[in-house]
């Protein structure tokens, strides 16, 4: 029973990873960059989140809607200002852009809202439920954070693979010429992509910061790298790699804490990843890069 | 029948390699006009400005009434110049009905006109039919040309570029592929071809013009062209 406990906490807590790989893995399949300012959206996130709902007392889902139309505006900004003049540029240039753009964000939180951690409310108001005559007890969070994942993972898999406007990002990121032969405006299809992964990534930060209630300028930078990592170990590019990556990273951390070492565990979960890239260095769903005669 | 394209001393640059020198030629509406050159001799190049796909240094492209070498990719496809790639380019990853929908993403005119022209093509490329729910990655080479060639007819262009539509394939596949480009024609889709395979290109088209390392060396009547003797030693195979 106490194994099973651990083990849906880990799916809850990579329910938030892979929803943060989902931004990763779709801006890079589409505009073929890493964008690493990602985590630190999610920590922008939660700030506003913890204003509304914590400070102001809004509604929570309204205070999580809210985060979502603030990441979505700034994950836009960000590609507009930052990342589309270096389209074209080498990719080394570009993933320096986003260290820096990164940096730049936790900056601006701590002058605007200092360094000391904040105490996060959360969102939840789910009661805990009890199994098993009160062995295995769930928490509201952890129902939430696992629903949340599969409802947006079902919504997505449709929306890419059943409209024209997902096939437009599907041809974008296979063949980014041809895409524009067909008449895709790829700028827009790109600041689609980015108003996504900054939507999902309010999420995530919501329900990161309702199951680890501290908040501070640094919170999205760990999150954001385990979810580059998921998506790295799912095949980055892949959707489904997303989410698989994102739930077995969270499983194998929740359970190395449990029965190894807690201080290991994130040794271990690079351990692992190093281990999968060397089997299969395109990840476990990623395909292999089609050359062309 | 007046000029649908013309392609006036266009210059285009990749970084400080001069690819395409002062380039004029054009192309009047109804005809087949063939580009052939050697491997490396710009066609490409030139197919890519054309579309929008590259910028120009110099000069200017203006169809149907429209400049559009300052007019990007996505809105040059909207005024019916369509461009079946080099290479053909089908989304592997998608099904052969997918890529067709994606031809007509353009489209506003209704599911209706669209199913129209799915059973158009399905017509013209019956082999499509057949393979309509396989992923395009699947297909052989010239299944997927001819996938290529049905996804740029469905946006319903007025003026079709093909860029090497016959490389890769077998001599049989390549005259079936020819007889499509010419029914594409006949059905009123003006077309500029880019061809190695001169001897065929020069068969179908009303007019042709011959690129050198990024400037044009000849023009005249494709027949003409066919019969000048330069032309059968260098793109010909004539001794
Ligand atoms: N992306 C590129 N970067 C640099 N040079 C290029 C690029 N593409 C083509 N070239 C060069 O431009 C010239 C014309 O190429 P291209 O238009 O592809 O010729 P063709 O289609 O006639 O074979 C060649 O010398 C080629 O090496
Ligand atoms: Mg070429």
């Amino acid at each position: 029973m106490q194994f099973l406990t651990y083990l849906i906490n880990g799916i809850s807590l990579g329910s938030v990873y892979a929803l943060i790989a989902l931004g990763y893995t779709m801006v890079y399949g589409i505009a073929k960059m890493l964008n690493f300012a990602h985590g630190d959206v999610i920590m922008i996130g939660s700030y506003v989140v913890f204003f509304a709902f914590g400070s102001f007392g809004l509604n929570p889902i309204v205070s999580v809607l809210l985060s979502m139309v603030v990441c979505t505006i700034l994950g836009i900004t960000i590609e507009r200002v930052a990342y589309r003049p270096l389209r074209g540029a080498p990719s080394l240039a570009v993933l320096i852009t986003a260290i820096g753009v990164s940096y730049l964000l936790q900056q601006v939180a701590q002058l605007l809202w200092k360094s000391d951690p904040k105490s996060f409310k959360s969102v939840v108001g789910l009661q805990p439920v009890s199994m098993f005559g009160g062995q295995l007890v769930i928490s509201g969070e952890t129902i939430v954070t696992i629903a949340a994942c599969i409802v947006i993972m079902i919504a997505l898999t449709l929306f890419i693979n059943h409209t024209s406007t997902g096939h437009a990002m599907l041809a974008v990121s296979e063949d980014r010429g041809a895409a524009q032969l067909m008449g895709v405006n790829v700028n827009a299809t790109i600041s689609l992509t980015f108003a996504i992964g900054s939507a999902l990534a309010a999420v995530a930060g919501a329900l990161l910061c309702s199951s680890y209630p501290t908040l501070q300028p640094t919170t999205g930078a760990m999150p954001g790298i385990k979810a580059f990592v998921a998506a790295v170990f799912g095949g980055i590019g892949s959707i489904p790699g997303a989410f698989i990556g994102g739930i077995l990273l969270g499983v194998i951390e929740n359970l190395s804490k449990a029965y190894i070492s807690t201080q290991l565990s994130d040794a271990i979960v690079f351990m692992v990843l190093i281990v999968v890239l060397l089997v299969k260095p395109t990840g476990l769903l990623g395909k292999k890069i089609n050359v062309k005669v | 029948m007046g000029e649908m394209l013309s392609v006036k001393n266009i210059n285009v640059f990749y970084g400080s390699i001069h690819a395409i020198r002062d380039v004029s030629f054009y192309v009047n509406e109804g005809e087949i006009v063939t580009l052939i050159g050697a491997n490396g001799a710009g066609k490409t190049t030139t197919m890519h400005a054309i579309s929008g796909l590259l910028k120009l240094e110099r000069g200017e492209i203006d169809y149907c009434g429209h400049v559009i070498s300052k007019m990007e990719a996505h809105k040059i496809i909207r005024l019916g110049l369509a461009q079946v790639p080099e290479g053909r380019r089908v989304f592997s990853g998608l099904t052969v009905q997918q890529n067709l929908q994606m031809g007509a993403y353009t489209r506003k005119d209704g599911k209706e006109a669209v199913q129209n022209d799915f059973d158009m093509v399905f017509d013209l490329l019956p082999r499509l039919k057949e393979r309509r729910n396989q992923p395009a990655g699947t297909l052989s080479g010239g299944e997927q040309q001819m996938l290529a060639i049905g996804r740029a007819l469905m946006c319903k262009p007025k003026m079709l570029l093909l860029d090497e539509p016959s490389m890769g394939l077998s001599p049989l596949l390549v005259k079936e592929i020819f007889k499509i480009i010419r029914d594409v024609n006949r059905n009123g889709v003006t077309v500029l071809l880019v061809e190695q395979n001169a001897k065929m290109a020069l068969e179908i088209a009303n007019r042709a013009y011959v690129l050198e390392t990024g400037t044009i060396k000849m023009e005249g009547e494709a027949t003409e062209l066919a019969n000048n003797i330069e032309v059968r030693k260098a793109y010909l195979g004539a001794q």
